[in-house]
Parts: C-alpha cells; sequence; structure tokens
C-alpha cells in the first residue's frame, strides 16, 4: 500500500506531498527522536505528536516512508517545505495516536 | 584499490534547527555512490545522533566521514567540556540534556547508545575541558 493510498483509506491528511508512491510497511509510534532512531524500521510509518523541524531529519535519516502527526498535531509551512526538499511525507491525522496506529494496521495489515 | 574518500563537515553549534544537514549531506553522498539502504541508514542515523550530541553538549565541531573499499569512518571531533563518565553515558536512558532540549524531542538518553547500536566499531576518546573524538567505523562487506 502507498501513501496516498494509506492517507485515503484513513481519512489521513496529506500536508507534504514528497513521494507519494512509496510503499509503506509496519508502523512505529514515537516521540523521543533517539528512541524512534534506534527502533524504528525503514520503510514504516512513523507516528508522532511532535513537530518540530527536527522531525524531518529524523523521519529522512530512519527512511521511513511517512510522518504521520497524531491528535490533530500540525506543522509550520517551513517544515511542511523541508519535508518537500528532503522527501519525507508527512500526514495529518485527528485521530488520536493510538487510533491512528490502528487504523494503519488495519488498511496495511502490517503485524 | 587503496582509495579512499573524504567528505568534512563543520557543525554548527549554536543552531538546533539546521542540526542533521551533515548527515543528509551525508546520506545523499553514500546514495550517489550506490551503497545499500541499510548500510546508508546505519551511517547517517549513528552520524545524526554524533551531530545532535555536538551541538547539545560541546558547542559543535567537525565530522569527517570517510568512505574506504571496505568501510566507512566517521570521526567526530569536538572541543566540548569532555564526558565524565563514558561508561554511564553509554547506558540507554542516561542524559544530561536540558530540559529545552528534552522539549525539542531529544535528550532521552540514546544517542551514544545508537552510535554503538548502527556501527561496527565505535571508539570514544574523551578528556574533560579538552574534548571528545569519536570515531565509528560500519563495515561494508558484512
Amino acid at each position: 500500500m502507498t501513501v496516498t493510498e494509506l492517507a485515503a483509506s484513513c481519512g489521513f491528511t496529506i500536508a507534504a506531498q514528497a513521494d507519494p508512491d512509496r510503499p509503506v510497511d509496519g508502523c512505529y509510534c514515537g516521540d523521543l527522536l533517539s528512541w524512534v532512531m534506534g527502533r524504528a524500521q525503514a520503510d514504516c510509518a512513523w507516528i508522532t505528536i511532535m513537530s518540530n523541524v527536527n522531525v524531518v531529519a529524523v523521519g529522512s535519516l530512519a527512511d521511513v516512508a511517512c510522518v504521520i502527526l497524531s491528535e490533530g498535531v500540525t506543522a509550520d509551512e517551513k517544515l511542511l517545505e523541508t519535508a518537500r526538499v528532503k522527501g519525507v511525507n508527512i500526514l495529518y491525522s485527528e485521530k488520536p495516536t493510538y487510533e491512528t496506529a490502528t487504523a494503519v494496521y488495519r488498511a496495511t495489515g502490517a503485524a | 584499490m587503496s582509495e579512499s574518500l573524504t567528505f568534512t563537515y563543520d557543525v554548527d553549534g549554536e543552531d538546533f534547527t539546521s542540526a542533521g544537514q551533515a548527515s543528509v549531506q551525508v546520506k545523499k553522498n553514500l546514495r550517489r555512490l550506490g551503497l545499500s539502504p541499510e548500510i546508508i541508514r546505519r551511517v547517517s542515523i549513528a552520524m545524526y545522533e554524533g551531530e545532535i550530541n555536538m551541538v547539545i553538549h560541546a558547542g559543535g565541531g567537525k565530522a569527517d566521514v570517510v568512505v574506504y573499499e571496505d568501510r566507512i569512518e566517521i570521526v567526530l571531533t569536538d572541543h566540548g567540556p569532555g564526558i565524565p563518565n563514558v561508561e554511564l553515558a553509554m547506558k540507554e536512558g542516561y542524559s544530561t540534556a536540558s530540559d529545552s532540549v528534552r522539549s525539542l524531542g531529544f535528550g532521552a538518553g540514546m544517542g551514544l547508545p545508537n552510535m554503538k547500536r548502527y556501527t561496527d566499531d565505535m571508539r570514544i576518546d574523551t578528556e574533560v575541558g579538552r574534548g571528545t573524538v569519536i570515531t565509528m567505523t560500519v563495515r561494508l562487506d558484512a
């Protein structure tokens, strides 16, 4: 399932579309950036409530398929522009983190 | 062949928002060299953690990335306060970062452990009041 298909399936908003056809494999939830870099798998959807610009660097370096800002959190335009330049997809979810993760799980069937 | 390719970066100690620029640049350069995504991921995460540490603790520094035929070496050099207790600093969850740094999502006490986790070898040469040199190696033939 691609990032675009995931967004459509789960009702997420695409805030920064950098690589819309990138496949999503799995999901990781976390807000401590080093913890995420230590544990998140490449190609996963990373769910966080952090919205500072370092999230883009972590998303890029950890090589995640997309970053989903949950709980209705949004990012400023500077972050979104940086994400487009660095090839990081950013999605918004109005749902709480747990529900966002279960929606990703149902959509992708990932364990 | 014993040729190597060296990339050198200055890490700005003042600017938290630009932290990671050197790592992202390394990622791009390694991708151009045709290295595997997993190797690139390991090198760039290890380097990013080092970069962040230099910004948080040392007021910046220098990063040298040397690509050899069989390995990549990352050498991070700073003239910060040094690490008084390396064994403690290597423990997951131990951090001396400030609350403001933590509010950005850093300071989880995972920086040095992640650097070790993602590299095949890591050496720390540090002296209080003088600075720290961290040398990490990622093997390409593993």
